[in-house]
């Protein structure tokens, strides 16, 4: 088993940031807007750089949805910045007609998604909001594991045409993939190879997926760890193959158990190889306030929680 | 009937000209949603006289060959996506698409969907609309994108009077005048009328004249069923553009205008004639380009 040393620990919205960054230097076409939340997100640096790219649309997320979906019209590459919950939920309606219905070439930036956002309580702890990007036609949903690969999924959705949905968060957060890891929209990465069992994670939990990857390896248990970073379009062939081999499936996530990459994995196997799987994901409820970690071991999606879900699968085989 | 794109986009000056064109996209209007028994004749008569002005005398368009972006041409966005049928009877007889396909309104298959979309690649058409309250927000987002490409040209947009109803137009009308969008020119149809009955009675808007200068925007007032008070209202708007504010027209329409019996009333938003009706209202709209 190969193993992904901690190269730093950083929170994953300041890897959009600085890919923003890097993009307005790249792209004249890229432009910004954001909702009243320019240094939670990290946009700051671009603000500063580009400041006639950059479009400060206040605490008004449905106008920022429509605005951002008019600047495609004359070929700006517009991003928006927000929490994952203003992003989504709250202008869900916006989205599907002006962004997806219309197919406009919209890149939606969600930072501090997940319980992971911690103390500010449920209210702006999304768990519902991959289900809700990946159920809009011709949604493209993009969920990072670290700092590194959000700076590159950053990179890689403003040169994907179409709707983009680009999922990231607010803790510090160990960082461990390597930067020279190719990153491609679409493409799973095996981070571990393995036979018994395999770990499909996304976001911050592939962090959590690789510790308990090793938990399992100490009880002679082989996984294999699967950073599924693209939610839609799903990776299909990596899933199946990886299962063709281990027979069984833990997919972990921070997201409501209803609706999200479980889900996604979930009907890929069954209609193509129905195979044991367990869930490692907030069981339909809503979060609180609390630390990160606190919140992750109340909600059961930690390190041992995804241990015991792989012993309990392999026990179905 | 045949016609030509080319002459399609020569702005027409002659009031009676642009009426007699206001008047085969009623006739049109009417057999859209006869034919289909769907629809909304209301709105879609009582602006039909704006759309003959912004399309045939007053925008700057290209109809062929046709492109999303639209570089260097006014731009017109329709936020009350439910009239769809004088949208498509103006873009056809402009020369976006052929006239003959107005005969597919609301029909399986068809580019002309009961509510604009970009989604079947009907030309004229930039953003989808009928979830009401988007269009402006939209609107401002292609004039910032016409400023930052240096293309002087304007965005026109057109919003319902019971859609001012929608929190997110009054987010859009905070931001345009704040970010200086002064190459907007916003119209509201007050018609007065909206599903559930007069406006007044579901949710009155107040003083809205009052409340658009308030918000920044420079406003002017018009009549929508006047042809030659309407041209003058739209060239006044387009001079005052470029002035630091985006521009309103509060336009007062009839809706059904037209058609006397669908007139002074909410009652035909979204109601279709019947064989009867649709011959009574022919019967008052002159046949000028030929019917497709």
């Amino acid at each position: 088993m190969s193993t992904y040393p901690v190269l730093d620990q950083k929170d994953t919205r300041s890897g959009f940031g600085a890919g923003l960054l890097e993009l307005g230097r790249k792209n004249p076409q890229v432009v910004a807007l954001c909702a009243d939340l320019t240094g939670s997100l990290k946009m700051d640096a671009f603000e500063k750089a580009f400041p006639e790219r950059f479009f400060q649309v206040g605490i008004a997320e449905a106008n920022m949805m429509g605005v951002a979906a008019g600047l495609t019209i004359g070929g700006k590459i517009p991003f928006t910045g927000t929490f994952a919950n203003f992003s989504t939920g709250r202008v869900y309606d916006q989205i599907r007609q002006s962004i997806a219905y219309a197919g406009k070439n919209v890149k939606i930036c969600a930072s501090h998604a997940g319980l992971t956002l911690g103390e500010d309580g449920a209210t702006h702890q999304i768990l519902e909001d991959v289900g809700l990007m990946r159920m809009l036609p011709g949604m493209t949903v993009v969920v990072p594991a670290d700092h590194n690969q959000t700076h590159q999924a950053t990179l890689a959705i403003s040169a994907h045409e179409g709707p983009c949905y680009l999922r990231f968060g607010r803790p510090k957060w160990p960082v461990f993939i390597p930067k020279d890891l190719p990153f491609e929209i679409g493409k799973a990465q095996v981070l571990t190879e393995g036979n018994d069992v395999t770990l499909i994670a996304c976001g911050h939990l592939v962090w959590r997926a690789l510790q308990a990857a090793e938990e399992l390896e100490k009880a002679g248990i082989s996984a294999e760890v699967i950073n599924l970073h693209t939610i839609k379009p799903l990776d299909e062939a990596a899933v199946l193959a990886s299962v063709a081999k281990t027979g069984c499936v833990v997919t972990c996530e921070e997201h409501n158990r209803l609706g999200g990459m479980g889900d996604a994995v979930a009907q890929v196997l069954c209609t193509h190889r129905p195979t044991p799987q367990e869930y490692v994901a907030v069981n339909d409820s809503f979060g609180e306030s609390g630390t990160p970690d606190q919140l992750l071991k109340k909600y059961g999606l930690d390190t041992p929680d995804i241990v015991k879900a792989a012993k309990a699968v392999l026990a179905r085989k | 009937m045949s016609h030509s794109p080319a002459a399609a986009t020569a702005p027409v000056t002659d009031i009676e000209q642009l009426e007699r064109i206001a008047s085969q996209i009623r006739r049109d209007i009417v057999r859209q949603v006869h034919a289909v028994q769907s629809g909304h004749p209301g709105g879609s008569l009582g602006c039909a006289d704006l759309f003959t002005a912004l399309y045939f005398s007053v925008m700057h368009h290209h109809p062929t060959p046709w492109d999303m972006d639209g570089k260097r041409q006014d731009l017109f966005f329709l936020s009350n996506g439910h009239i769809s049928p004088v949208f498509y009877s103006t873009l056809a007889r402009s020369g976006y698409f052929p006239v003959k396909e107005l005969a597919t309104f609301r029909h399986i298959d068809s580019r002309l969907q009961g509510h604009p979309t970009t989604h079947e690649g009907l030309p004229g058409v930039r953003m989808a609309s009928g979830s009401l309250g988007q269009g402006m927000s939209v609107a401002i987002g292609a004039a910032l994108s016409k400023k930052m490409n240096g293309d002087d040209r304007l965005v026109f947009s057109l919003h319902g009077d019971g859609e001012l109803q929608e929190g997110q137009i009054w987010e859009a009308a905070l931001f345009a005048p704040a970010k200086q969008v002064d190459n907007l020119i916003s119209i509201v149809d007050l018609n007065g009328r909206q599903i559930d009955g007069d406006v007044d009675d579901v949710l009155p808007l107040g003083d809205l004249k009052a409340k658009w200068l308030a918000f920044g925007w420079d406003v002017l007032e018009t009549n929508g069923n006047d042809m030659a008070l309407l041209l003058k209202t739209l060239e006044e708007a387009k001079n005052r553009t470029g002035k630091g504010r985006p521009v309103m027209i509060l336009m007062r329409t009839e809706m059904g205008q037209g058609v006397d019996f669908m007139m002074h009333s909410h009652e035909w938003h979204g109601i279709a004639p019947n064989d009867e009706q649709l011959n009574k209202a022919l019967a008052q709209l002159p046949e000028t380009l030929g019917d497709y």
